[in-house]
């Protein structure tokens, strides 16, 4: 809120002549409307691509309207419960089961590591707790690439093989660099007084975090929440090399689909598809808002 | 608990070890695949695994080899132009965002929310997206013959040369959001007076950005940097998505050349050398970046000390 | 019976010691203030106490019991902080009730004790309120409110007034001191304020760099204190500091400033105890010792003349900022007796209420 009370409250356009200000507004607004259509435009094209029929799409391309009397729903039925992708003709459902299998338990663990982890490391301060700091954080710049052959190894040793638990088990893991490194960095904003009064108050260690830690956290919950979902969600390369056929998460499942046609590609089934994909991690977004945005910031200049 | 000792550190209960104890299981995970990991990957690249791990001690002929490659040439190569192309762009853009925003418009909610959404979807997403969009037989220059302009053509995605240029824009639109929202909050930091002092010496509202506000910022270029490089090193989805690496070899990046070695050819050992090239190249972005702000943090601390 | 009992205690961070041999007992009931500038160790005296920092060395009792290794909820003491450190996601009942519930106190028990405490405290309409939704004046209530429900043996405040505005803090100030004549509980409270300690306390101790450097009453502080450093912390304007010289004046000694007109100021024969003549001193009068010699008040035969440089009255006194050979004298005089700037005047020195401190150990020798 201290953002708003320094540089909002002076509009700098608002000084000099009126003719000058509405010319200068007119800029601005048509400038960000026009970068709005650039932003958007690739997902409105592929929307209204998911009602047509593919042999209008074939002649015509991607860039045209639909046209009212062959619009049609039935790509995305077809999308979500028949299409064979690699073998099985079940459509994207069964993928984005996998997804969400995949995704809900890995971000909720994550996110309870996290809240822990941070809570410790900011409010229990004891010997080279810097140092374990660092090593968990360090995880947030592993590239994937370092890790896929051990992985391949643990997972194979402990018989996860191939399975969505298994891609959970990876996830949690790497999840809690960056879990527990927001929940730090926001906690370690929580006075220090208070634990002090709590524990004269006579409160434990399980207790100051129930009643005092945890009924401070939604803000960073939510932004955990936001940025473990959206990023399983998305995540590929795991899901392609840890997995295969019908375990695959439904990123990889997109990729086989453009892969796997053998005869002509079906653009449209394959664009409510994409869709599809997509809607999960936007609907958290829309709904996030600015705690996404928060979650960026703290992840990037911690 | 009445404890006669009045030894001053002897004696901690149990319950004192809770943290540690709540802790242990992290640190164990990180220490094993942060460190472990690493280390085992980076074994594996000096050792005589080909198809399956052979964990024989063999030397740096993997390296050798990579750097002899072409394509891994190419892929290093084709980094270095992304990235940097890629960066600038992120930034300029995101820049020119963020100064829009900031003129008090209506409805900044919703422009944020626009041109942030990209990040939030899967750059399988993005990549296929795109691809559609820029292959001459589905996208924009079908579109254009269908117009009427036969001759209109927009082929850059099949084109060795410029396909490159096409993960470049692709990746701007993806994260110039996410540029645009830090900048944002940097320029939102900035202090009011600073702008109006500017004013009243007479300084016109783009010269102010220029020579005022956007300076007083330059520490949040230079993370967002450092982000993007990252993103830029660490680029794989996008391409698989929207060029496969091709035509040929004109898109292919060095993550996707680790997952050909190690999954395709069956060359694991010459992949782990990719995958640690891919590490030494993050390190060389990161470890000074980390210097520095440890720098920066230690002459702010003693200018508060 | 002794309350508080700190024996030799000291406490080091790595090689950095910052609390050296502290000796300090309370008797039961006393009001005791911990005071000295920011650094000096208080703040961290006051953890020891409370069990939120572990001691290096040393111990310390709480009625004859030694608490080192006790947890802070183990000591029985309850504690006010600076910043208040009211739990923000609770009502202020919940607040003060925390304590109760963490040490299984019956649900009824709670609700009698917070109802008593938010009478005495007057805070009563503010039960089911969130910190948030409170005034300064009123957190600082509350924070006290949570500390009295506690009846502990040791009540321990952290600077509790720092964070209010002057009105507000000597409002508070005088609720304290009626609250802990009503509760008669031994209390520490720290605060780098010299007032508040001279107002409140039974016993304060001035700390400096780690070390106690006098634990005495209020007016044994004021009045003869034990050091330079303590003699200037304690008053304000502070205590003026001159060089000067023992001579022989007459039957007794006398004091002449280095550097000035060589005019000699009597010692009275108590003062005159500890030094002998051509003995360098430091001369320490405070300001509100002087007088201006034509205002007619008091013994005129210690005179210093002095050229004024700034005259600023504050109302019911003014302050003289003047200097006698290159040292600098602030004298506080009654506004009617102010001279103007610029001009030169003398004041006549209450020699009975000076300080001599030896150059070399800044020790109080008179």
């Amino acid at each position: 809120m201290a953002e708003a009370a320094t540089h909002q409250e002076f509009d700098p356009l608002a000084t000099g002549g009126t003719r000058r200000r509405i010319t200068s507004k007119g800029i601005v607004y048509g400038a960000l409307g026009l970068f709005a259509l650039i932003y958007l435009a690739p997902l409105m094209i592929i929307l209204l691509n998911t009602l047509r029929p593919l042999d209008d799409i074939v002649r015509t391309g991607f860039i045209a309207l639909p046209e009212a009397e062959t619009m049609s729903l039935k790509y995305w039925a077809e999308a979500w419960g028949t299409f064979c992708i690699g073998g099985t003709c079940e459509g994207v459902s069964r993928f984005y089961k996998n997804s969400l299998m995949m995704t809900i338990p890995a971000t909720v663990l994550s996110t309870m590591f996290g809240l822990l982890n941070g809570y410790i490391l900011s409010k229990w301060r004891f010997r080279y707790d810097g140092v374990i700091f660092g090593l968990i954080t360090l995880g947030v710049f592993m590239p994937q690439q370092m890790t896929l052959l051990p992985w391949a190894f643990v997972l194979g040793k402990l018989g996860l093989s191939n399975s969505i638990a298994g891609l959970v088990f990876v996830h949690t893991i790497q999840g809690i660099s960056f879990t527990t490194l927001f929940c730090r960095n926001y906690f370690v904003s929580i006075p220090d007084d208070l634990i002090k009064a709590a524990r004269i108050d006579g409160a434990g260690f399980w207790r100051i975090f129930r009643r005092i830690i945890l009924p401070l956290s939604p803000p960073i919950v939510i932004v955990t929440v936001i940025w473990q979902f959206t990023g399983i969600w998305n995540e590929f390369l795991f899901g392609t090399v840890f997995t295969s056929g019908a375990n695959q998460p439904i990123t990889s499942a997109i990729v086989a689909f453009s892969g796997s046609g053998t005869g002509e590609r079906h653009y449209n089934v394959e664009a409510a598809a994409v869709i599809m994909a997509a809607i999960p991690p936007l609907i958290i977004y829309v709904l996030g808002g600015k705690y996404f945005v928060r979650g960026l910031t703290q992840g990037a200049v911690k | 608990m009445q404890s006669p000792n009045n030894n001053s550190t002897g004696s901690r209960k149990w319950s004192d070890l809770t943290p540690q104890m709540v802790l242990a299981p992290t640190v164990i995970a990180a220490l094993i695949w942060v460190i472990g990991f690493s280390l085992w990957t980076l074994w594996i690249s000096v050792s005589n695994s080909t198809l399956l791990p052979d964990m024989t001690y063999h030397g740096f002929e993997h390296y050798a080899k990579l750097w002899g490659s072409k394509r891994w040439t190419v892929a290093y190569q084709n980094l270095f132009i992304f990235g940097s192309l890629y960066v600038i762009g992120t930034l300029v853009v995101g820049t020119v965002l963020a100064v829009l925003i900031d003129q008090r418009v209506r409805f900044e909610g919703i422009w944020r929310t626009i041109y942030l959404y990209p990040l939030a979807i899967s750059f399988i997403v993005t990549g296929t997206v795109w691809r559609w969009i820029f292959h001459p037989n589905t996208g924009v220059e079908l579109a254009l013959h269908d117009m009427g302009w036969l001759a209109a053509k927009f082929d850059w995605i099949t084109d060795r040369d410029l396909a490159l240029y096409v993960v470049v824009i692709t990746g701007i639109w993806h994260a110039s959001g996410f540029a645009m929202a830090l900048i944002l909050a940097g320029l939102r930091s900035v202090d009011g007076d600073l702008v109006k002092a500017a004013q009243i010496d007479g300084a016109s509202m783009p010269r102010i950005y220029r020579k005022v506000v956007l300076p007083t910022i330059w520490p949040i270029f230079v993370a967002v940097t450092v982000v993007l490089l990252q993103f830029a090193i660490k680029t794989y989805d996008l391409v698989v998505a929207l060029t496969q690496g091709g035509p040929g070899v004109a898109t292919t990046v060095p993550a996707i050349v680790v997952y050909d070695l190690m999954f395709q050819r069956g060359q694991i050992a010459q992949g782990a050398a990719a995958a640690v090239m891919i590490l030494v190249a993050l390190a060389l972005v990161l470890i000074p970046y980390a210097v520095w702000t440890g720098w920066q943090k230690r002459k702010e601390g003693a200018r508060h000390g | 019976m002794s309350s508080l009992t700190i024996k030799d205690l000291r406490k080091s961070y790595g090689p950095v010691e910052v609390l050296t041999d502290i000796n300090l007992e309370a008797e039961s009931g006393e009001f005791i203030a911990l005071v000295g500038p920011s650094g000096c160790g208080k703040s961290t005296l006051l953890s020891i106490i409370a069990g939120l920092e572990s001691v290096t060395s040393g111990e310390v009792r709480i009625e004859e019991r030694v608490v080192n290794n006790d947890a802070p909820k183990d000591r029985d003491i309850a504690m006010v902080f600076q910043s208040y450190a009211l739990y923000p996601t609770m009502t202020v009942r919940e607040n003060m009730t925390f304590g109760m519930e963490c040490r299984n106190v019956p649900k009824p028990e709670q609700k009698e004790t917070v109802e008593r405490v938010a009478d005495l405290l007057q805070i009563g309409p503010l039960l089911d309120r969130k910190p948030s939704q409170l005034s300064g004046g009123q957190r600082q209530r509350v924070a006290m409110g949570r500390a009295l429900v506690r009846d502990p043996k040791l009540f321990l405040f952290d600077e509790p007034l720092s964070n209010l505005d002057a009105k507000l803090r000597i409002e508070m100030r005088s609720e304290i001191k009626k609250l802990h004549q009503r509760v008669g509980k031994t209390t520490v409270y720290v605060t780098h304020d010299q007032v508040e300690a001279m107002t409140l306390a039974s016993r304060i101790a001035v700390m400096f760099k780690g070390v106690l450097q006098q634990y005495d009453t209020p007016k044994e502080i004021y009045e003869r204190p034990r050091n330079k450093f303590v003699a200037g912390f304690m008053g304000s304007p502070t205590m003026n500091f001159l060089d000067a010289k023992v001579v022989a004046d007459g039957d007794g000694l006398g004091l002449t400033i280095d550097g000035g007109d060589g005019g000699v100021l009597p010692l009275p024969t108590e003062k005159a105890a500890g030094v002998k003549p051509g003995q360098a001193v430091i001369f320490g009068v405070r300001p509100e010792h002087f007088n201006p010699v034509h205002a007619h008040r008091g013994d005129p035969t210690a005179r210093l003349k002095v050229l004024v440089d700034m005259v600023e009255p504050t109302g019911s006194e003014t302050i003289l900022m003047s200097s006698v050979a290159g040292q600098s004298v602030v004298a506080s005089v009654e506004p009617d007796d102010a001279p103007r700037e610029g001009e030169a005047v003398e004041l006549a020195i209450n020699m009975a209420k000076i300080c001599l401190f030896d150059p070399a150990t800044e020790l109080r020798i008179s």
